[in-house]
């Protein structure tokens, strides 16, 4: 027994842990996925969280060394925002005939859900700093981040609200979308896009490849918009 | 799979580059998306970007639900602060995300449909 709890404080720091228990997370959220028939609210980003949460809080293992291991698959979060170029040139010819109503749509979708999450908070009674924090929520983690610096946010607690819009708008989206009979995939992409980056477009790309390249690019807008024209616009409201 | 590991890597280090450089707001990755995309442009025209490029984007991008697994599970952490103002913040996050997507769809399928 003895033995054991040692040899458990020695693979517990070793970034092998973390990291195999990261991926088979990942196989299990995904198999239960497959199983549910891909159900848009079985989302295995929110299981695969929700298992290794669990898993840290039961085992007290902190989350500084969990990342110690699962940072190598947060490394790859760069080289696959750069890799979405590739279904965006896919889909490039499709894209350049309607850019400005893809332009309009995204940055006007964009600063609405930012516009509604901060009315939202206000009027729940948030306070400055919490609100600030909710502005960015609709955009990739790093942008997101430094938005909400910029606007005397909490960038921690910017983090922690843009995986759970990404999760809300990746399982719940698509019902939304079909409530208000958007059926057109580009624009549902879009739609998934803007509000729920990076967790909304893996979704959208797993349905279909129209909808995902759309998502991709309306992630990508709304990053550049958000990132340009949200500190000047809560400048001029907020003062 | 390296020659294209190494095209990723390339575009993202020039983006972290150009981002730091000029003190863009916009992070290193999502400029270098759009130098890749640009050079596909440049390179390809419309024709498709070369094979081992696309598998390699293709196999990162249908796990992409996996690469923010790591960050999302720092939610635990920030559990006290998100315990102090609760109810608004997920209100926000609930009623903000479904009204932007419903909002965002809606005027994305009428202006592709008159804009074309």
């Amino acid at each position: 027994m003895n033995n054991l709890a040692e040899i458990w404080v020695y693979l517990a720091q070793e970034p092998l842990t973390a990291l195999t228990a990261t991926l088979i997370a990942w196989l299990l959220a995904s198999r239960l996925q497959a199983l549910s028939g891909r159900h848009p609210l079985v989302n295995p980003v929110l299981i695969t969280v929700a298992l290794l949460a669990a898993g840290l809080l039961v085992t007290g293992m902190p989350y500084r060394d969990y990342f110690q291991g699962a940072q190598f698959v947060h490394f790859l979060l760069g080289p696959a925002t750069v890799a979405l170029a590739i279904p965006l040139h896919r889909q490039w010819r499709t894209i350049r005939s309607s850019f400005a109503a893809i332009a309009i749509s995204v940055v006007f979708g964009g600063m609405f859900a930012a516009a509604v999450g901060v009315a939202i908070a206000i009027a729940g009674g948030a306070e400055p700093a919490v609100y600030a924090s909710l502005a960015p929520k609709s955009v990739t983690t790093p942008v997101a981040m430094g938005v909400a610096e910029r606007l005397g946010g909490l960038p921690s607690l910017t983090a922690a609200v843009v995986i759970c819009s990404g999760i809300v708008g990746a399982s719940l989206g698509p019902t939304t979308l079909n409530a208000v009979r958007v059926r057109d995939w580009r624009a549902r992409g879009m739609a998934i896009g803007t509000v729920s980056h990076g967790i909304g477009t893996a979704r959208a790309l797993s349905v279909n490849a129209t909808a995902g390249a759309f998502s991709g690019l309306a992630m990508g807008l709304n990053a550049l918009a958000t990132a340009i024209l949200l500190p000047l616009l809560w400048h001029l409201v907020f003062g | 799979m390296i020659p294209a590991l190494a095209t990723l890597l390339t575009c993202q280090w020039a983006g972290e580059l150009i981002s730091h450089a000029l003190h863009l707001p916009v992070p290193g990755p999502v400029i270098g998306m759009v130098l890749l995309f640009a050079w596909l442009l440049a390179r390809n025209g419309d024709n498709p970007a070369p094979l081992p490029l696309a598998q390699t984007a293709d196999t990162l991008l249908t796990n992409l639900g996996l690469l923010f697994v790591p960050a999302g599970v720092g939610v635990v952490i920030y559990g006290p602060l998100l315990a102090r103002a609760w109810v608004p913040i997920a209100l926000a996050v609930l009623v903000g995300t479904l009204i932007g997507i419903a909002v965002t769809g809606r005027l994305a399928q009428t202006l592709l449909k008159r804009l074309g």
